[in-house]
């Protein structure tokens, strides 16, 4: 058995393989839920109510996928361009506490016309230098960014902890380390009344939009993908590569960091270091689901999102742990992987 | 006649619709060396994956003394004592020498490896065939031609008496390719069997006893070395009279690029040296040397991606500060750069995008890419250069090496430039691409267009140069004409002897 390049990919195996890898992912997490004792199709029935049964649940869900959005995009953005951004966490907790530190000590006083709009541009903007260390390395030095970007999350999360517990801390509250909260007019607009579903779904989903165009537009989105399949070819037909990169790395830690202003802004309105139950690393997956289609990215953050919260309704009803739903997108991952290898190769006797 | 070692018996290869190998069938004696020659996608590499047992025949079989070989089983090759040494090496750069050989010889279930027998066969194998490497250097730390060495004394080692080469020489100078020559002969003497494939007529002529002519999936003939000439083996490889074009004599215009003096210097080394050169309209300037002594990095240079530490660079009388990519393409410099794959195309890319993205201010408004213009764009090269194989959509990756680099040459001469620097522009392409690749650039000559042509290829220089230098260690020899070059005198020049017979000239 040999294994041979396809030659060509037509579009319908471009749309079928995601949809194939979910339907095997879920297949494959069926046993899992049949070892514990639950009828499977009844399993994936309640998740499916858990996350769209009802308008809470479905505005939850919604809710939910917003980050999972931007960290998708983040990771998108930088691997098209062979940027291994493993570092959107990291980049998420610190626009997160940008934001609650600008809100509270600097631009509190400000209406919400003017205070949204400037909150959400120092969330990307800390975003962006906390990913701008590790490509600088990356260009002057050479240092692979896949372990300075990993590491980066634990000291971000680490640093603000530690802010959280001490200059940023909130004294109202208990002494919980928990940050001192955004103003009220830094609270993005509800979408929806008696929900938690608020602007930034509305701004991942527009991102979303614009990015595709820029990739498959404009001069930039060629020249940062030439870059990404072959630095020397780039670099022959002059694209200027380091310029490439800090760009790519703006727009990627820009929308991590986006991710958190966001989180902050719509959602708690202050940090924990529970602020993300590890957006920034689903985010990844996402992305890989989506085989970096900025388009698919919405779609694949709505499908993670979804097994997230339905799997917590599922779970009070059947007794399963929640934890199927970790399982399932980490199986769907890896079904991803191995569909988009079978759209590129076939097998051969 | 002795019974042969290895018989080849109607084998067939269908890979979907394309036959590969239609019924080809051929014998090897102990102690002789067989030439497989033909063109890319003849179906030379097919045929030895075949006998390999990489690949199953749809029909036909291998038999080695007497003994058919079970199909699609490399384990039973190797056991019946075919060695492959393979044009990409299937070596390990972290592991040494000696672990290399011995990889896969040894049982995996063995306790102590047994590095010191290891080491004693290794070493009497290698005195014995005069292929000398220290079995403890690190596989990565060699030089190509060494490791292609560690290659064939891995497939020594598991006591091959039957060697199959594939392109043996892509890889290596000139030099090292007649070294490795000489002791394919030597191996032969010793009555190994070899087979090695080749799409160059000079070494098949000159190392094998007899020659297979592949075309097209069928063998079209077979004849004794010393019965047949380059003449007859390339017609009836290529299957058509190919002869390369000559340039006609011409008169050249103004000096369009002139190097004064430039040096790059790079991590405390000179890659060039005080390099001087004039470059006028209408001629072709040959810079012969055998690979690695500078031309890279001259190349580079003139293409706009490495910049000079010292010296002037005059760019149609005018001195330029410093040469970026956008500038040399929009001055109307063309570049084929010396490796299509890795620097003149996105392999996964399609066509129009590879066609303009060295051009894309050209091809955008407003930072938007004109998808419409940048199709027709590519079209248009397709037309005119007869690339074959691919629409402007389709992936580059997909185009052959002759028609990919139809589409480079044709990217850059369809604008017309005055100045082409041509960095080995027929590298690894078969006779018919090559004559197409040389009639290409004499026609830009015609219109007056500036070459610059890097190669190390004597007989592509001799045809097409006007003027020759030679380049050994970043140093470049003065000029001679065309008129006065001889194969033995650019030998003299590519070893760097001309500093004797130029300083009484001067």
């Amino acid at each position: 058995m040999r294994f041979e390049r396809r030659e060509h990919r037509s579009l319908t195996l471009v749309i079928a393989t995601p949809i194939l890898a979910i339907i095997a992912a879920l297949a494959l997490s069926g046993i899992l839920i049949a070892i514990a004792g639950a009828p499977v199709l009844e399993a994936y029935w309640r998740i499916l109510k858990g996350a769209y049964g009802s308008r809470l649940s479905t505005t939850e869900t919604l809710t939910r996928a917003t980050p999972l959005m931007l960290t998708g995009l983040a990771a998108a953005v930088a691997f098209r361009a062979r940027l291994w951004n493993i570092g959107a966490e990291g980049q998420l907790y610190i626009g997160a506490i940008a934001v609650a530190a600008a809100s509270s000590h600097l631009l509190g006083g400000l209406p919400a016309s003017i205070q949204i709009p400037a909150l959400l541009v120092i969330g990307a903007l800390a975003g962006m230098v906390l990913l701008l260390i590790p490509l600088w390395l990356r260009l002057r030095f050479s240092v692979d960014e896949v372990v300075t970007t990993l590491l980066l999350n634990f000291v971000a999360v680490l640093f603000v902890s530690m802010l959280i517990d001490t200059v940023l801390k909130d004294p109202t509250a208990f002494g919980w380390p928990q940050s001192q909260s955004v103003a009220d007019a830094a609270m993005l607009p509800k979408l929806l009344s008696r929900s938690r579903l608020h602007l930034g779904l509305a701004i991942a989903v527009v991102l979303a939009f614009l990015l595709h165009v820029i990739q498959s537009r404009t001069v930039f989105g060629m020249q940062s993908h030439a870059a990404g399949l072959n630095p020397a070819g780039a670099v022959f037909a002059g694209v200027p590569l380091g310029r490439t990169l800090v760009i790519v790395a703006c727009m990627s830690g820009g929308l991590a960091g986006l991710a958190g202003a966001v989180e902050v802004m719509g959602v708690k309105g202050y940090v924990t270091t529970d602020l993300s139950p590890g957006y920034g690393y689903s985010g990844i997956v996402v992305a890989m689901l989506a085989n970096l289609n900025p388009l698919g990215v919405v779609l694949a953050a709505l499908f993670t999102a979804t097994m997230f919260v339905g799997a917590d309704g599922m779970s009070r009803a059947m007794g399963i742990p929640s934890y199927i739903a970790d399982v399932t997108v980490a199986l769907s991952l890896l079904t991803m992987l191995v569909a988009l290898f079978f759209t590129q190769y076939r097998i051969r006797r | 006649m002795s019974a042969a070692v290895l018989e080849i018996q109607h084998v067939s290869k269908r890979f979907g619709d394309n036959l590969a190998n239609d019924d080809i069938s051929l014998s090897l004696q102990k102690g002789e060396i067989v030439a497989l020659l033909g063109e890319n996608g003849a179906g030379k590499t097919t045929l030895m994956s075949i006998l390999f047992g990489h690949y199953m025949p749809d029909s036909g079989r291998v038999v080695i003394d007497g003994q058919e070989l079970p199909p699609g089983k490399p384990r039973a090759a190797i056991r019946a004592g075919i060695g492959m040494v393979h044009q990409h090496f299937s070596l390990a750069p972290n592991l040494t020498v000696l672990d290399n050989v011995t990889t896969g010889t040894e049982s995996l279930w063995s306790f102590r490896a047994r590095k010191g027998e290891a080491r004693q066969k290794l070493l009497s194998i290698s005195e014995r065939f005069g292929l000398k490497v220290d079995p403890d250097a690190r596989l990565g730390d060699l030089s190509v031609g060494e490791q292609q060495r560690v290659e064939i004394l891995k497939a020594l080692y598991n006591d091959a008496r039957i060697l199959v080469l594939d392109e043996p020489t892509a890889v290596l100078t000139q030099i090292e390719a007649q070294k490795l020559f000489s002791i394919l002969k030597d191996m032969a003497a010793q009555g190994l069997s070899l087979i090695f494939i080749s799409h160059k007529l000079d070494e098949v002529m000159n190392a094998a006893d007899r020659i297979v002519v592949l075309r097209g999936g069928r063998q079209v003939a077979e004849r004794k070395a010393a019965e047949t000439s380059k003449t007859e083996l390339a017609e009836l490889m290529v299957g058509r009279t190919v002869t390369r074009p000559q340039r006609e004599a011409s008169t050249p215009g103004e000096i369009v690029l002139e190097s004064a003096g430039i040096t790059v210097r790079e991590n405390g080394v000179d890659t060039l040296k005080a390099v001087d050169f004039r470059l006028r309209a209408g001629e072709v300037l040959g810079i012969i040397g055998v690979s690695g002594n500078g031309q890279t990095v001259l190349a580079q240079l003139l293409s706009g991606t490495r910049a000079r530490t010292s010296g002037d660079l005059l760019l149609f009388g005018k001195p330029i500060d410093t040469l970026s990519v956008a500038d040399a393409v929009f001055a109307g410099i063309g570049r084929i750069p010396e490796d299509r794959n890795k620097d003149g195309a996105i392999g996964e890319m399609a066509i129009w995008e590879n066609a303009i993205l060295e051009r894309l201010p050209a091809f955008s408004r407003h930072g938007l890419v004109d998808r419409k213009s940048g199709m027709a764009y590519a079209q248009k090269i397709i037309d005119q250069f007869d690339v074959r194989g691919g629409t402007p959509s389709s992936r580059i990756r997909l185009l052959s090496g002759g028609n990919m680099q139809k589409l480079i040459l044709g990217r850059n001469l369809i604008n017309r430039p005055r100045i082409l620097i041509a960095a080995q522009p027929a590298r690894g392409l078969d006779e018919g691409a090559v004559a197409a690749v040389h009639e290409r650039i004499l026609e830009a000559r015609r219109q007056g267009t500036a070459v610059l042509l890097i190669s190390e290829d004597l007989d592509e220089v001799m045809a097409l140069a006007d003027r020759i230098q030679a380049i050994v260690g970043g140093r470049l020899s003065p000029p001679i004409p065309a008129e006065e070059a001889s194969a033995q005198k650019l030998g003299l020049m590519m070893a760097g002897e001309w500093a004797q017979e130029f300083s009484h000239a001067v």
